[in-house]
């Protein structure tokens, strides 16, 4: 401790605090400051995205059409899938890698600050362009955060060409804070800290980084596509002019199934770190956890398929998609052991971070075997695009990323802020948060299995009560986001004073400087605390 | 480790801006595509695309310059060097992603998509929708010749093809030479090598002009021409754009090599251009390959 002080104390160049104003936040380069940023533009998408859903369930509530027109609640179920993937899950894990990775690894600041600054500042220009379309003629885009042809370009309405230049911008916004992560970690690593010694959290970043590299380019190559089919008469996905619509979904799908890994391997790093602390033990399995998180990585390239098994695959495709996809689940496996191995004899305390981690641990599971079902080829003939679908990735979205997010500011809160959180309303927030998704999500299984499809504003008699539950669900879990909120503010403004080391069982760097962190934290780098493995 | 001395820049006002022209850009795009496609004059669109354009040149130009100038004033370790280093790379490999997408839907098209279109396999269900329609590359029928107009002839690769892929590659090696010269800071040689690049670069661009021009008015080759003319155009149409912006960068290395930048030991911007340059290159050996040859 002291020598870093001291460190910090010879380097006045880089000593002063944050500049005043609203200038501090446009002009910084500060990874704190950018960090912050993008937790808060992604809490503000998370409430919009979660308004839409909550419109979407109140529509559902009742078979029959009731609130809103069916063309507005496809403008909905798109708007909602768009803002929660890349407005709010998104870039919440490239402000937690912000504010997280130059402190764990002992780097002055991000390697490219202003780029990063660059990278944040895309994304609510871009987010104002796609939410602007809302008020166009025609209405938003309406076919789907998937956006098939020729659904995006034939039928679609005029706004799909802000949709377009809106995941450029946002492709653009992700490469860039891609690069300058990867850049971050392996390159300004403190000295000692080989590849192996790197906290999880960054090498889930760091492979994470590379997906986002690999695969954002080719989705913007198929919106380019999209562009030239619907603007210069060229027929990529068109069969009439040779093309094939089936094209779209396959450079759609080699960028999405790597997205999904995109949205949930930096929650594995988080889980990671949060499981250890509060169970005081290190982390069982290291290496394997490594090197599970690239096997996952490799993997996600060659399972697009699985999300078009009923589009007319050849049956050898059928069926190389099938088990490739099965193979996903060792390198999961591996890394649920190794978190119950590492809770195994542990000293286990329940505070909400450790609350929010056990539910990812679970709940994630759950979403994960309905994957695996999902990637039966011929049962999922039956499961295809219906709720059986949407329960499975809310469950790995929503207990699964989004509650690592937040266990991941629960945990880092007490550094960010010098503040400890009020534990009784973190609980509060947990078993409402818990219970409410659960009850949403989990009847969506059931009316998958019984042949109620996605996508609809109205159904069957038979779908009434459990819709209804799921709808109940939604507002309990929606309206319990008020208290998260509620929890950061009141963090920021007060409460207890936070140790440097916030949590008792934490090990680390970012640990080791104060509470909060200093505005700069390592001008030089610092000596790496021996922690026991 | 001489990390210590890791430049963390102050304030800057360069990335918000940056974020407002590409706003522009994007927007002012994005309303002139519309107004287009509904035949409407697209004013404002274009006022605010060029309007962006032209933000975006200037603040390229001044956020460049601070790089360059504390670079020069020596602000930079070799640390700092390597990060350049990485995000260069990584970002070329986004580039090669990029012309990934595009190579991927051809060798679709070609292998999978047409074949079956023609009948193949046993899925036939096009089949009930063109039953005269048989499978053939390059693509001179496509199954609706009313809305697509298939080309009546391709280019030839033994012509201009041949004669760019000649002039790009020698590009690459009088870059190198370039580069050995600057290394051994004979800096005459580096200004010559450099310019035969440019010219060399420039050259390429004009007969890719003249190809398109002759694909339009002569072949019948067009954007509007089936998935041949499709694959065609984008591919080769974003290479070129990537030649532009390279030749671009090579001109700007000229200029500072001019005013006297670079030395022998540290010139990454150099180095940057020339790798990108490289990556241009290779690109075109797949183009020349699998979309004039095969």
């Amino acid at each position: 401790m002291s020598t870093l002080e001291t460190t910090l104390e010879s380097h006045e160049h880089a000593h002063h605090g944050p500049a005043k104003g609203i200038g501090r936040w446009l002009f910084t380069t500060n990874h704190k400051d950018i960090g912050s940023m993008y937790l808060w533009f992604s809490l503000l998408m998370f409430f919009i995205g979660g308004c839409m859903a909550l419109l979407i369930r109140a529509e559902l509530f009742q078979p029959g059409l009731q609130l809103v027109e069916p063309g507005f609640f496809n403008q909905m179920t798109t708007m909602h899938g768009l803002i929660m993937v890349f407005g709010a899950v998104m870039p919440a894990f490239v402000g937690l890698a912000n504010w997280m990775v130059p402190m764990m690894i002992g780097a002055p600041d991000m390697a490219l600050p202003r780029m990063n600054n660059w990278s944040f500042w895309i994304l609510p220009f871009a987010f104002a362009m796609l939410v602007s379309t809302l008020f166009m003629d025609g209405g938003a885009p309406n076919f789907g955060w998937t956006f098939y042809a020729p659904l995006s370009t034939t039928y679609a309405p005029p706004s799909v060409t802000y949709f377009i230049f809106a995941v450029h911008m946002m492709g653009i916004s992700s490469i860039m804070g891609a690069i300058n992560i990867i850049a971050t970690i392996l390159n300004m690593r403190t000295p000692g800290m080989t590849m192996m010694k790197l906290p999880l959290f960054c090498w889930t970043w760091l492979i994470t980084a590379f997906l986002l590299i690999a695969v954002m380019p080719v989705l913007a190559g198929v919106v380019t596509m999209m562009l030239m089919d619907i603007h210069f008469g060229t027929s990529f996905f068109n069969a009439a002019g040779g093309g094939d619509p089936v094209l779209f979904q396959h450079v759609f799908w080699f960028f999405g199934h790597p997205e999904v890994y995109i949205m949930i391997l930096p929650a594995f790093g988080i889980i990671s770190h949060i499981i250890p602390t509060f169970a005081r033990k290190p982390l069982f399995g290291y290496a394997s956890m490594v090197y599970a998180t690239a096997s996952i990585a490799i993997l996600s390239f060659l399972v697009w398929a699985h999300h078009m098994f009923t589009v007319g695959l050849p049956l050898v495709g059928e069926l190389f998609f099938m088990f490739a996809t099965m193979l996903i689940a060792v390198p999961t496996g591996v890394k649920v052991f190794n978190w119950v191995a590492t809770m195994f004899r542990g000293s286990m305390t329940f505070e909400t971070p450790m609350l929010f981690a056990l539910a990812f641990v679970v709940l994630f599971t759950i979403g994960g075997f309905s994957g695996l079902m999902l990637a039966i080829a011929p049962v999922d003939f039956q499961y295809h695009d219906t709720y059986f679908v949407v329960a499975h990735f809310h469950y790995v979205l929503v207990p699964g990323a989004v509650f690592a997010i937040m266990a991941g500011v629960y945990y880092w809160l007490p550094k960010w802020t010098g503040h400890m959180l009020n534990e009784t309303m973190g609980k509060l927030h947990f078993w409402i948060s818990f219970i409410g998704v659960n009850i949403t999500f989990f009847p969506m299984h059931f009316i998958g299995l019984a042949g109620m499809p996605r996508r609809i504003p109205d159904y069957a008699l038979q779908f009434a009560d459990f819709n209804m539950v799921a709808s109940i669900g939604a507002f309990i879990f929606g309206l319990s986001q008020l208290i998260f909120l509620w929890n950061v503010i009141a963090c920021v403004r007060g409460g207890r004073r936070a140790e440097a080391r916030a949590w008792e069982g934490a090990e680390g760097l970012e640990w080791e400087v104060a509470s909060p962190a200093p505005y700069h934290t390592f001008a030089t780098p610092p000596k790496l605390p021996e922690t026991p493995r | 480790m001489s990390s210590s001395t890791y430049y963390v820049p102050e304030q800057s006002r360069w990335p918000i801006l940056a974020s407002i022209a590409l706003f522009l850009l994007a927007y002012g795009a994005g309303t002139l595509l519309n107004a287009m496609n509904a035949d409407r004059g697209g004013g404002l669109g274009l006022v605010l695309l060029l309007a962006g354009a032209l933000m975006m040149g200037l603040i390229l130009v001044g956020w460049f310059g601070n790089v360059i100038h504390e670079s020069r004033d020596g602000l930079y370790s070799p640390q700092m060097d390597r990060s350049f280093r990485w995000g260069m790379s990584w970002f070329i490999f986004s580039e090669v992603m990029f012309f990934a997408a595009f190579f991927g839907a051809l060798f679709y098209v070609r292998t999978l998509a047409l074949p079956w279109l023609g009948g193949e396999g046993d899925k036939g269900v096009s089949q009930m929708l063109w039953p005269e329609f048989t499978a053939q590359w390059p693509l001179f029928n496509p199954p609706d010749a009313e809305q697509f107009p298939g080309p009546r002839e391709v280019i030839s690769p033994w012509h201009i093809p041949l004669l760019n892929t000649c002039l790009l590659v020698t590009s690459s090696f009088t870059l190198t030479l370039a580069h050995k010269a600057l290394l051994k800071n004979e800096r005459m040689q580096v200004r010559r090598w450099l310019f035969l690049t440019i010219v060399l670069g420039l050259v390429f661009l004009g007969f890719q002009a003249y190809e398109y021009v002759e694909a339009y008015h002569e072949l019948g080759l067009t954007l509007q021409s089936g998935i041949y003319g499709a694959t065609f155009f984008i591919l080769t149409g974003f290479h070129g754009l990537h030649v532009t912006l390279g030749t671009l960068m090579l001109i700007i290395i000229l200029g500072r090599i001019v005013v006297g930048h670079f030395s022998p030991r540290q010139h990454f911007g150099f180095e940057a251009v020339a790798w990108y340059w490289h990556f241009v290159d290779v690109v075109w050996i797949g183009l020349f390959l699998f979309v004039y040859v095969l």
